[in-house]
């Protein structure tokens, strides 16, 4: 989608923050023994604690606990010793208990930080970004309950309890982010790293993944940061990047206008490219945050250790690998590693088969592989190519056994109906013809009929060799291996 | 006899002997009901027909098969009313689940039977801020019951309920007991379970028992206490056979009597009972001394911000979204909330969300909420100390015996004065319980008064052994108007 982009002026300074909601992916809710899916038919996922009846309590969801407490590893935060939840009062009808259980000064995880990404796939990712190798600075991640889903019909609003309790991850950043690509990139960095690391689904479609934006703007030399604005409502990865832009420019214009910027939440309205004004400071919220005295806080130590044995490979350590042991290139690396799943997949090829080349391999999963799953709008995870036949179809190439023009169109036979490499080169004739004895009588057969031609290479046209090499593979219909062809023509013609 | 007269023990002979059948406990009590009721007005409503069918379906082998316990109205009991005296769920409320407690009572064959009246939101202790029904004194029809579980105080009182669940949390069970004549037991907090107990204040409130005699409140407590994984501030401590410790001497207990309960204010018949009380122990073999909880007086203050303050955040779900009262005609969302509030709330309630949204605020959070949390440590640290020295701690329960109906409606700085023995025990989990220990004499009239025994965390055998004593020699036992 295009869009249209106001530069920063550069006497401005941007500054930027993210709140990113992170639902956790456990099979129940936070504080109820409920399933945490997505959806079920309205109102069907429910108990009376996470529908807030009278006299129902929470219990505490100790995965919801581990994979924050991973996601904190992952990420570089401490945990500390012992955390513990708040009750953050404010009135909501999608707030069952008009309280949401939260964590306000012991979070799960302090500090760390978001190593941007500077390659990505798919194709709408930042292939650059200006700061390759920042970390973007964490201040906090705190585990809450979500809030159920409101929607406003023309005269009423109905509530899904459903979704009301899922364990939600609050990753706080600092005000560490320069741009709209910077948000972009950390983003997308932040979420290739969640699903590494198997705490979130995190998709953004699917309301996984919630973003908002803290931006402010101030003239270059001003030491303090401008107003803080919080943006809301950006319900797409590409959104984000469209939501700054436009904040951006809006601020920059009202300083250019000499008016004054006010701490603020705004809207953002992505059909129109606007934000809207939703409510200024003297509006905000009093939360009145205290202890919940229906959960005790939690001792972190033992969870600590029990994670700490399954933190995952993270995508650039995983790309570092690859470039390392596989050979790949820095890009092809980068791109095998955005997603896990393909990652996978790539390293199952390579094991698949010792004598493969892994870069070739590379080469086939990112040109050939990810073009007709993109097309087919495919997941990697149903891939009709297993690893182990698009090993073994690299591996024919490189003996060349069969020429990379072949190889194609196995490839896409392959894709097409499930069959393995050699079926469909057995079935089209591809099998090469790799026996001298045969080769030879055929070389001989063409030397034969054409003395003109070995006359004029012996006199020195080397170039007519490739003449007799044709006429072999047109001999063979085109099984002859082209490369003993023409050093067979070689020997008989000069030697 | 009608069988509502009976202890509970005694009813328990009768079924294991066949003698009687739990229909007939029931069919007795409904009589007792309808009798006394109009004027007692202890019961909100109770279900004849519903409890005689489930009664005839009851295993009266098990320790409590048949008995039927009343219920005070926040509890949840499966397909009941809830209204917790609150006219925000008075209107159309059924409980689609049973609390943990009603299913301990259930699987010991009790059958949970009839709701009983309650300060609204157990917010008080007269029963006189229940929005749905008077509830009066059994000694006394011109006086208050006490509160908040007065309708369970009551119920018991006036034989018309064999025995009855209540909950504390500034003394709702203990002070009602005393003013009825009962005996009412606060376990030590996580000892029962609160899930499905209306929260009033979570850190404070505790399920207990309002009965005739101490035995009967032990073989509840049998069923009642234990570990609940629903209920994260339960305790996982094994249970033992309170019933079983009963009987047992007391010689050599050591009994403290802290001086600042005894200072000013105490209804000299009060006194009294508490002076004849000590002596009674004293010749059971038992070693009174003086001990001292100097934080005594921040008692009541730091309830008083702590336990609104929690309250603000727990009624915030009586918003007429989802169930209860619901405004008519409103203009917007927030019209809505104010309104539906307005109407489904009592003034002591609104006083009390108020005060504790107040406290919780910000710039007043330290001064108010941090300070009373700090205090509250205080206080525990007091009752920690004093049980190095002592094994129970023996006080009055309430200041004075029953006040006439109204006298303390307009008055809600003294009204909250009631509680000042019993928050204590509240504010440190302590378990703690009401026995009667004698009368005043008031207008021709004889008006219970009770003592207050306070006992180390979990160790309610100790408690119940000393009241069980007391109640054997001082006679004082099954008492009836
Ligand atoms: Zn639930």
């Amino acid at each position: 989608m295009e869009f249209k982009v106001t530069p920063v002026m550069p006497q401005y300074i941007v500054t930027i923050g993210l709140e990113v909601h992170a639902q956790l992916n456990t099979r129940s809710k936070m504080f109820c023994g409920c399933a945490a899916e997505y959806g079920a038919d309205p109102n069907t996922l429910t108990c009376p604690t996470c529908l807030g009846l009278p006299g129902a309590l929470p219990v505490l969801n100790e995965a919801a606990i581990e994979r924050t407490v991973l996601t904190g590893i992952m990420l570089g935060c401490t945990t500390p010793p012992v955390v513990k939840w708040d009750r953050k009062n404010y009135f909501y009808p999608d707030m069952p208990k008009n309280y949401q259980i939260s964590q306000y000064d012991l979070p799960l995880c302090l500090g760390g930080g978001v190593p941007l990404y500077d390659l990505a796939y798919p194709k709408d990712a930042q292939r650059s970004i200006a700061n390759p190798g920042k970390v973007v600075k964490l201040t906090r991640i705190h585990l809450e309950e979500d809030v159920a889903k409101s929607t406003h019909h023309d005269r009423f609003t109905t509530i899904d309890f459903n979704r009301a309790g899922t364990p939600l991850m609050e990753i706080v950043s600092e005000p560490d982010i320069d741009s709209a690509e910077e948000a972009f990139a950390y983003l997308n960095s932040l979420r290739q790293i969640l699903i590494y690391g198997g705490v979130s689904d995190a998709d953004m479609e699917k309301g996984q993944l919630r973003c908002d934006v803290n931006i402010s703007v101030r003239p270059e030399g001003q030491k303090e940061l401008g107003a803080k604005i919080e943006l809301k409502n950006i319900n797409s990865m590409s959104a984000v990047r469209r939501a700054i832009k436009a904040e951006t420019s809006r601020q920059i214009d009202c300083l250019q206008r000499g008016e004054k910027l006010i701490q603020s939440t705004r809207r953002w309205d992505d059909d129109h490219g606007e934000t809207t004004l939703m409510r200024t400071k003297e509006d905000a919220h009093d939360y009145r945050y205290f202890p919940d005295p229906d959960l005790l806080p939690v001792h972190t130590a033992d969870i600590l250790a029990r994670v700490r044995a399954h933190v995952p490979e993270l995508p650039h350590e995983k790309r570092a690998r690859f470039e390392r042991d596989y050979g790949c290139s820095t890009y092809d690396a980068g791109v095998l590693a955005s997603d896990k799943a393909l990652a996978s997949y790539y390293e199952d090829a390579v094991a698949a088969d010792a004598g493969v080349s892994a870069k070739k391999l590379a080469n086939w999963v990112i040109n050939d592989l990810l073009g007709v799953m993109n097309d087919n709008a495919i997941a990697i995870t149903g891939c009709p190519v297993k690893p182990e036949q698009l090993s073994a179809l690299v591996s024919t190439v490189e003996s060349g056994k069969i020429s990379g023009s072949q190889a194609k169109e196995v490839f896409n036979e392959m894709f097409q109906t499930r069959r393995s490499p050699e079926d469909i080169i057995k079935a089209k004739g591809f099998e090469q013809m790799n026996d001298a004895g045969a080769l030879e009588t055929m070389v001989d057969q063409i030397i034969a009929g054409a003395p003109d031609k070995v006359a004029e290479v012996r006199g020195g046209n080397e170039k007519a060799m490739n003449w007799f090499t044709g006429q072999v593979m047109k001999l063979s219909q085109g099984k002859a291996n082209p490369k003993m062809v023409s050093e067979l023509v070689r020997k008989r013609v000069l030697g | 006899m009608s069988l509502a007269n009976e202890t509970l023990a005694s009813l328990r002979r009768r079924l294991a002997a066949r003698e009687i059948s739990p229909a007939d406990i029931i069919r007795d009590l409904a009589a007792a009901i309808e009798a006394k009721n109009p004027s007692v007005g202890a019961y909100l409503s109770w279900d004849v027909d519903a409890a005689v069918t489930e009664a005839e379906q009851t295993d009266t082998s098990l320790p409590l098969g048949g008995v039927p316990i009343a219920i005070k109205d926040n509890i949840n009991v499966t397909g009941q009313p809830c209204t917790c005296g609150s006219k925000i769920l008075a209107e159309n409320y059924r409980s689609p689940y049973d609390a943990t407690s009603i299913r301990q009572l259930r699987a010991g064959g009790a059958l949970p039977f009839g709701r009983l009246n309650m300060d609204e939101f157990a917010m008080g202790s007269s029963t006189e801020n229940s929005a749905l029904g008077v509830t009066r004194n059994p000694w006394d029809l011109d006086r208050i019951p006490g509160g908040s579980s007065g309708g369970s105080a009551s119920s018991v009182a006036s034989a018309t309920a064999i025995a009855a669940l209540g909950s504390d949390t500034g003394g709702s069970i203990r002070q009602p007991a005393a003013l009825c004549g009962v005996v009412g037991v606060k376990p030590t907090y996580g000892r029962v379970s609160r899930f499905g107990l209306v929260a009033f204040a979570s850190s404070l409130d505790q399920i207990g028992t309002l009965t005739k005699t101490v035995e009967d409140s032990a073989l509840v407590l049998n069923h009642l206490c234990g570990h609940d994984p629903l209920d994260s501030t339960s305790l996982n401590e094994p249970v033992p056979d309170f019933a079983a410790a009963l009987g047992r001497d007391i010689k050599g207990l050591r009994i403290g009597l802290p001086k600042e309960y005894f200072i000013s204010g105490i209804h000299p018949a009060v006194a009294d009972a508490v002076r004849a009380a000590i002596k009674t122990l004293e010749s059971l073999g038992a070693r009174v001394e003086e001990i001292s909880l100097p934080h005594t007086d921040a008692g009541v203050s730091t309830y008083y911000i702590l336990a609104p303050a929690e309250a603000s955040a727990n009624l915030a779900r009586f918003d007429g979204v989802r169930y209860g009262h619901r405004t008519a005609n409103a203009t917007d969302i927030l019209d809505h909330y104010f309104s539906s509030r307005a109407e489904g709330f009592g003034p002591e309630v609104k006083r009390r969300i108020l005060l504790g949204t107040y406290v919780l605020s910000s710039g007043y959070y330290d001064a108010y909420y941090l300070k009373a949390q700090r205090a509250r440590t205080l206080i525990r640290r007091d009752f920690e100390e004093a049980f190095q020295k002592v094994d129970v701690i023996v006080s009055p329960t309430a200041p004075s015996p029953a006040h006439k109906m109204g006298e303390l409606k307009n008055n809600p700085l003294q009204a909250y004065l009631e509680d000042v023995f019993t928050i204590p025990a509240n504010l440190a989990g302590l378990p703690a319980m009401s026995v009667p220990s004698g009368f005043a004499e008031e207008g021709g009239k004889k008006l219970p008064v009770g003592i207050q025994i306070i006992g180390k965390a979990l160790d309610e055998v100790t408690m119940l052994r000393v009241a069980h004593a007391f109640e054997q020699a001082s006679g004082l036992s099954h008492l009836a108007p």
